[in-house]
């Protein structure tokens, strides 16, 4: 809980010093604020122990469980899944591909109509979970094989740079937000516990080395792939 | 009046749970299925495990809903005054052209609450955990926080420079991906691949709708900008910083330890 208030605190001096000092206004609603503090401070707090207690250890569990069937095939099935289902749903991704749409209408990419403005926006949010659920498979891979994380980052660094010389540039803003936006709350702890504890399961592979890198899978392909479907749809 | 007031609290607690569950439903489906039909085991200390995801489930829609009442209006209102011509020119006034040292106040806005909602931020207090507990400790939780809270403050505060001065996204982008890729040359090869994750953590629950709602108003404000186009990318500059600045940090710490031989540090 002190850790909670801790956490916290920034974000009330922040919009103190603002609001009192620059702005020079007071307060609106004091209470109102006040009990939402309250609320955050308490919903941090929980939080953190249902990662220790649930998140975490059941991520580790899945990993250890899948290294010990041996099934290659089934673990990969479920990486995608979990890249995809959890990304499909996210609400700050169907914000964004609504806004998206609304400007592909008006850079008059597609018609300005509510039925290609939202076939539009549904298909970008399919093309991000897709490449999520991509971007964990391949991530498990590299975790499997040991492969350096950075060559696979630069190589994809460069296919975004490479794609941003030729993708529309009404494209090109969401796609870098895109990736940002993929990976939720739920998934983080999830897949990181994942890919952990796959690294500590697996002989010779260091677990720091190995085990994180797969949120930076799941943030870097969703740009690649959304200047990819620009290309496609407008190219 | 009251009553009407805690009805709308009721509401966005219920809709807030509502998403949240939302949220962890396709996880949950997952595990389940697979750990019934596929790994087909029990899962150890089950009982355990559920309560934790009720903590999690209640946590997050404590937080999100103490936000959305709380602090968001409150930081959009305050995105919006600091971003305002009126405030920034004095009433009335707003050049064509407007020089971007006129800005200062919405970068160090943009700096601090980039700062401030990155160390509140469920995702990356996840990873900095499992990340200290890996290390056993060598790179310390509330470290690694503070170093990727410091690069999204950079990052948001160049990310509302560019929106200013109306530069191109992609050049941005790309100079950041070059540092990064020089860096990575240089760091040690254990903090590599963290500092590449901190990069997608840093944008979830708390950071983007106070970024996002400084980028449109400042589009929304400056003569020649167009808040469909360039509203977007702040984001961007929020994930790609944090990756350099936990670099860099490597880095020093290498620097420190070992000034000569840099091999022996990377065992």
């Amino acid at each position: 809980m002190l850790h909670a208030v801790r956490d916290l605190s920034p974000i009330i001096l922040v919009i103190s010093v603002f609001q009192l000092a620059v702005l020079q206004q007071p307060f609106p609603q004091l209470f109102g604020i006040l009990l939402g503090g309250i609320l955050v401070v308490f919903g941090l707090a929980l939080f953190v122990i249902g990662l220790e207690m649930g998140l975490f250890p059941i991520g580790e569990a899945m990993a250890r469980a899948f290294a010990s069937k041996g099934s290659l095939m089934w673990l990969l099935i479920f990486g995608f899944c979990l890249g995809f289902s959890t990304t499909v749903a996210e609400p700050a991704l169907i914000a964004i591909t609504k806004e998206a749409a609304e400007v592909a209408a008006q850079g008059k990419l597609i018609a300005a109509d509510n039925a290609s403005m939202n076939s539009y926006a549904v298909g970008l949010r399919l093309t991000v979970a897709l490449s999520v659920g991509i971007a964990v498979v391949v991530g498990i891979i590299r975790i499997l094989m040991g492969w350096p994380v950075h060559y696979l980052i630069i190589g994809g660094y460069l296919l975004v740079i490479l794609m941003t010389t030729v993708a529309p540039k009404e494209i090109v803003g969401i796609a870098y937000d895109s990736g940002g936006v993929t990976t939720s709350t739920v998934t983080v702890p999830l897949v990181t516990a994942l890919g952990v504890g796959l690294a500590t399961t697996i002989r010779g592979r260091n677990p720091l080395v190995d085990g994180f890198g797969l949120i930076a899978f799941a943030s870097l392909l969703p740009i690649v792939f959304v200047m990819g479907y620009g290309l496609i749809m407008f190219g | 009046m009251k009553w009407g007031r805690s009805m709308g609290f009721l509401d966005t607690l219920g809709q807030t749970l509502a998403a949240t569950v939302w949220d962890l439903l396709p996880v949950v489906a997952l595990l389940v299925g697979f750990q019934f039909f596929v790994l087909r085991k029990p899962i150890a200390h089950w009982k355990r495990v559920v309560v934790g995801f009720g903590f999690v489930l209640v946590g997050l829609t404590l937080f999100q809903v103490g936000l959305q009442t709380a602090l968001f209006p409150l930081g959009k209102i305050m995105a919006k005054q600091l971003s305002d011509p009126g405030f920034v020119f004095g009433p009335g006034v707003m050049p064509d052209n407007p020089h971007w040292g006129s800005y200062f106040w919405v970068y160090l806005f943009a700096a601090s609450i980039g700062f401030s909602t990155t160390i509140a931020e469920p995702a990356l207090i996840a990873v900095a955990h499992k990340a200290s507990e890996v290390s056993r400790g060598r790179i310390s939780q509330w470290g690694l926080r503070l170093v990727v809270a410091f690069g999204v403050a950079v990052g948001i505060a160049l990310g509302t420079f560019r929106i200013v001065t109306g530069t191109p996204l992609y050049a941005y982008i790309i100079a950041a991906y070059a540092i990064v890729v020089i860096q990575t040359v240089f760091a040690p090869r254990m903090i590599v691949p963290l500092a590449y994750d901190s990069g997608g953590v840093t944008t979830s629950t708390v950071t983007v709708p106070l970024v996002a709602a400084l980028g449109l108003g400042l589009s929304a404000t400056i003569p020649g900008r167009n808040p469909a186009l360039d509203g977007f990318g702040l984001i961007a500059f929020a994930s790609v910083f944090p990756i350099m600045t936990v670099l860099g940090y490597g880095l020093i710490v290498q620097w420190r330890t070992n000034p000569r031989r840099r091999d022996t540090a990377e065992e």
